[in-house]
């Protein structure tokens, strides 16, 4: 086994009967590699880190990997999040959502959890669809692209996931695609290091959904397609607006440091104490 | 023993107070009419014992909040009233399943919907039971008394760890908001149950296996045990499956936990029934509406005596039927339109006459409202 | 005995704190068994408010009041909305800075409000010069229990004022007594 795969392999639970539910082709796999190599750089132990995921298909990540893992309900990964680090800040917690779970039914705890900068990690993979329900029109839908709940086309304007989190208070804020999977590494790698709330927008294919509908091509051609329409943000200052219609803005859009929950709450305990 | 000092408390402060007794080091709310002392009772006490209050930015995640943290091991409380329960149900079923103790307190207002903000009611009985969906077992406690919600919340966090059950803190606006004079028991009066723990290394840990009680050891993360938590049906090692025997195995071992512990987790108190020919069955402040009827009708010679279920769910079966066996009429008065008597109903093999008694005007239910039905009957 | 007291008004005029102190002050410091209620609407200020202590020497169940012994009146809405439960014997008592239709002769009438605005210069202390008054006039508490119980209830910085204002109470309670045109 090449040392390659043997990382990957050291992460995996070999008590858990794959294969896996994903689809031939799906770049929920290709960021479940990127994590554990970032995890694995970062030096941190299989106990400290939580995997804490909503519904969806990548719902189902945690449960590969050799964590302690959580699989909540659709759009919460968040909020068991905060309970779990602000209960244990020892431990490094880690959620996986989609744009679904993140910017629909999630929205309100995702913009919530930036603003209290509590130190969580969020990736996010954003395929544009509700892949797992069968192809439904998501929040980042892009306007004019069909859906099977769209078959007219979409008529409503899309989530921009990482503006958001920058606008919401979060810490750090990157984007990246699966195509550009060394990149991705690295990036994770240092959304999780920073303390406060990170988050990793991924922008994935679902060819199963959004590309057959939308007449894409196969995987091959949707990871092709992201290769020619990636704009590192550097490159991405340089350019009009017009330039930059329909290309994805990749690297570390934010990066600041801000009050971090925990350490503020340390405060509230110091002052209470000294009331009682 | 320590000396026995008086308060004067609110039932949301004994609450507060009861819950911080029995260990509770997380609350996760959202502000509430008329449960919102307790948020405000967390938040200053809390941080004093190196605890966490966080206020959520709604009552769903209130509750993800409260069960993440006590999957890292600490125990967790929420406290609302209904809008906010109804928020609650979908994480409720979530602790459900995957057996995660926590307390949430239901502070029951008028309802539906925002109903009546400021005003008591009993109209959640059947919410705290089946609000979420699919087959569950839940626990269901409801003081009656200042001093019984701090007593009944620390019974409420033990048989939540004991159960690794969710457990439902249901009483109404009056005895939340009610004050009396109270004498908190000392901490070291009090029994204080903790989750087991895994003994076994973590190689050999199969976290949901079934064992004698029907409650599997948990562990904490961060522990060492890395286990998978799912609110999919799960086999023994956490891992989401559809097989049927696998599915029927847990679904029937979560009933079988609580049935085995029927005998523990059951409460109820029995007030001047040993010679009585008519019951009053009823809870939280409408008990003590009943418990002064009772006293008034026996000024008047009538033999009256009242059962006061602490546990509302599972539902004190064997002691209803015995007391339908023993008396000739049962009232059943209830701050909404006959919830808790519905399932009396159920159990009645024409033993007793029952007679339901419902205000649902916002109003309690007074001594002389339940005197004036006792004159149907006796 | 059991003794039922109300004390209503409107929302803001501090009723719910005074029915606490009274709970605290006979429940605490008297040792008596004590059970305090209240029921207010959804505003702030404004709106119907109201307080209820019941005290006995046995255990109490019920905790509200139906037939008051007791009923303090800082509007006229609640006067005349409660007057009613009144015992044959219960004692009124209304502020009569703003409540001018009373019911009864028979009652307590007390400018709590415009001596609180007059004799100290802050509206806000009508109410424990209503529950000094109330102490004696009833006679169901100690004033020095009463004094305890308004001390550990209102900020340090008030202290001399909320004393003040309780002194006053007490005065104009015993001053009111002589205007009862047949007692009993």
């Amino acid at each position: 086994m090449p040392e390659y795969t043997r990382l990957i392999y050291n992460y995996l639970r070999h008590d858990k009967k794959f294969p896996h539910v994903w689809c031939p082709g799906c770049g929920n796999g290709i960021l479940l590699g990127s994590l554990i190599r970032a995890i694995h750089q970062t030096g941190l132990t299989k106990d400290e880190i939580v995997l804490v995921s909503g519904i969806g298909c990548c719902g189902r990540l945690p449960v590969y990997v050799d964590f302690n893992t959580l699989h909540t309900t659709h759009g919460r990964a968040l909020t068991f999040a905060t309970g779990i680090k602000l209960a244990n800040p020892s431990l490094k917690v880690i959620t996986i959502m989609g744009d679904g779970d993140s910017m629909a039914i999630g929205g309100n705890h995702f913009i919530h959890a930036a603003r209290r900068n509590i130190d969580v990690t969020a990736i996010i993979l954003n395929n544009s669809i509700y892949g797992m329900t069968g192809g439904q029109y998501s929040p980042t839908t892009p306007y004019g692209m069909r859906a099977s709940t769209a078959v007219y086309n979409s008529i409503e304007q899309a989530f921009q996931i990482s503006e958001l989190a920058v606008t919401a208070g979060a810490s750090f804020v990157g984007r990246q695609t699966v195509y550009n999977a060394r990149l991705l590494d690295g990036l994770i790698e240092k959304a999780i290091l920073k303390k406060g709330f990170s988050v990793v927008e991924v922008v994935t294919h679902c060819h199963t959904q959004y590309g057959r509908q939308n007449k894409m091509g196969s995987a091959v051609d949707m990871l092709k397609w992201q290769r020619d329409n990636a704009v590192p943000v550097e490159k991405a200052a340089k350019m009009s607006p017009e330039a930059l219609e329909g290309k994805i803005i990749t690297g570390i859009l934010v990066d600041k440091e801000l009050p971090v929950y925990e350490e503020e709450y340390n405060k509230v305990r110091a002052k209470a104490k000294g009331l009682s | 023993m320590a000396k026995m000092t008086y308060r004067l408390l609110q039932g949301n402060e004994a609450i507060v107070e009861g819950a911080i007794a029995a260990g509770c080091r997380f609350f996760a709310g959202y502000p509430i009419t008329p449960a919102t002392e307790i948020a405000e009772g967390m938040s200053v006490r809390l941080p004093m014992v190196d605890g966490t209050f966080v206020q959520m930015e709604d009552e769903i995640g209130s509750m993800g909040a409260i069960i993440g943290a006590s999957l890292a091991g600490v125990k967790s409380m929420t406290a609302t009233s209904g809008p906010g329960f109804s928020l609650m149900q979908e994480n409720i079923g979530f602790a459900c399943i995957a057996e995660v103790p926590c307390v949430v307190a239901d502070i029951m207002r008028g309802g539906p919907s925002t109903g009546l903000p400021t005003n008591p009611a009993q109209s959640d009985i059947m919410q705290t039971r089946w609000g979420t969906h699919g087959d569950h077992p839940i626990i269901v406690l409801s003081p009656h008394s200042v001093e019984e919600c701090f007593t009944v919340t620390v019974k409420a966090f033990n048989l939540s760890e004991r159960y690794r059950v969710p457990v439902i803190l249901a009483t109404d606006e009056v005895v939340a908001h009610m004050r009396e004079k109270v004498a908190l028991p000392p901490r070291e009066s009090l029994e204080i149950i903790d989750r087991l723990r895994p003994t076994v290394p973590p190689d050999w840990y199969i976290p949901f296996e079934d064992n004698s009680m029907g409650v599997p050891p948990m562990s904490a993360f961060g522990d060492g045990y890395r286990y998978h938590v799912t609110g999919l049906v799960h086999d023994v090692r956490g891992f989401p499956t559809s097989r049927p025997d696998e599915v029927d195995t847990l679904i029937r071992r979560l009933h079988r936990k609580i049935d085995k512990g029927l005998g523990y987790i059951q409460e109820g108190e029995y007030f001047l029934m040993d010679d009585a020919e008519v019951a009053i069955i009823a809870y939280s402040s409408v008990a003590r509406s009943a418990k002064q009827a009772a006293i008034m009708a026996r000024e008047d010679g009538k033999k009256v005596g009242v059962f006061r279920p602490i546990t509302l769910w599972p539902f004190m079966r064997k002691d209803v039927e015995e007391i339908l066996k023993n008396v000739r009429a049962v009232i059943i008065p209830e701050m909404n339109m006959g919830q808790y008597s519905r399932e009396v109903k159920r159990v009645d093999q024409g033993y007793a006459r029952i007679i339901t008694l419902n205000r649902v005007d916002g109003q309690v239910i007074t001594p002389d409202d339940i005197l004036r039905k006792l004159k149907e009957v006796y | 005995m059991r003794y039922e007291a109300r004390l209503s008004g409107s929302g803001g005029q501090g009723l719910i704190l005074i029915g606490i102190i009274l709970a605290e002050a006979v429940g605490i410091y008297d040792g008596k068994n004590v059970v305090q209620t209240q029921s207010y609407g959804p505003e702030a200020r404004g709106g119907a408010s109201k307080s209820e202590v019941i005290i006995s020497d046995e255990t109490i169940y019920y905790p509200k009041a139906t037939h008051l012994d007791l009923l303090l009146c800082m509007n006229q809405k609640s006067c005349d909305e409660y007057y009613l439960d009144l015992k044959k014997d219960g004692i009124l008592i209304v502020d009569s800075s703003l409540v001018h239709q009373v019911p009864t002769n028979k009652a307590y009438q007390i400018p709590f409000t415009r001596l609180a605005k007059e004799e100290l210069g802050k509206a806000f202390v009508a109410n424990i010069i209503a529950i000094g008054a109330i102490a004696e006039i009833s006679k169901i508490v100690k004033e020095s229990s009463l004094t305890e119980a308004v001390l550990k209830r209102v900020p340090p910085w008030s202290a001399d004022l909320n004393k003040k204002a309780l002194k006053i109470g007490m005065e104009e309670g015993k001053k009111a007594e002589a205007f009862i045109p047949s007692k009993g």
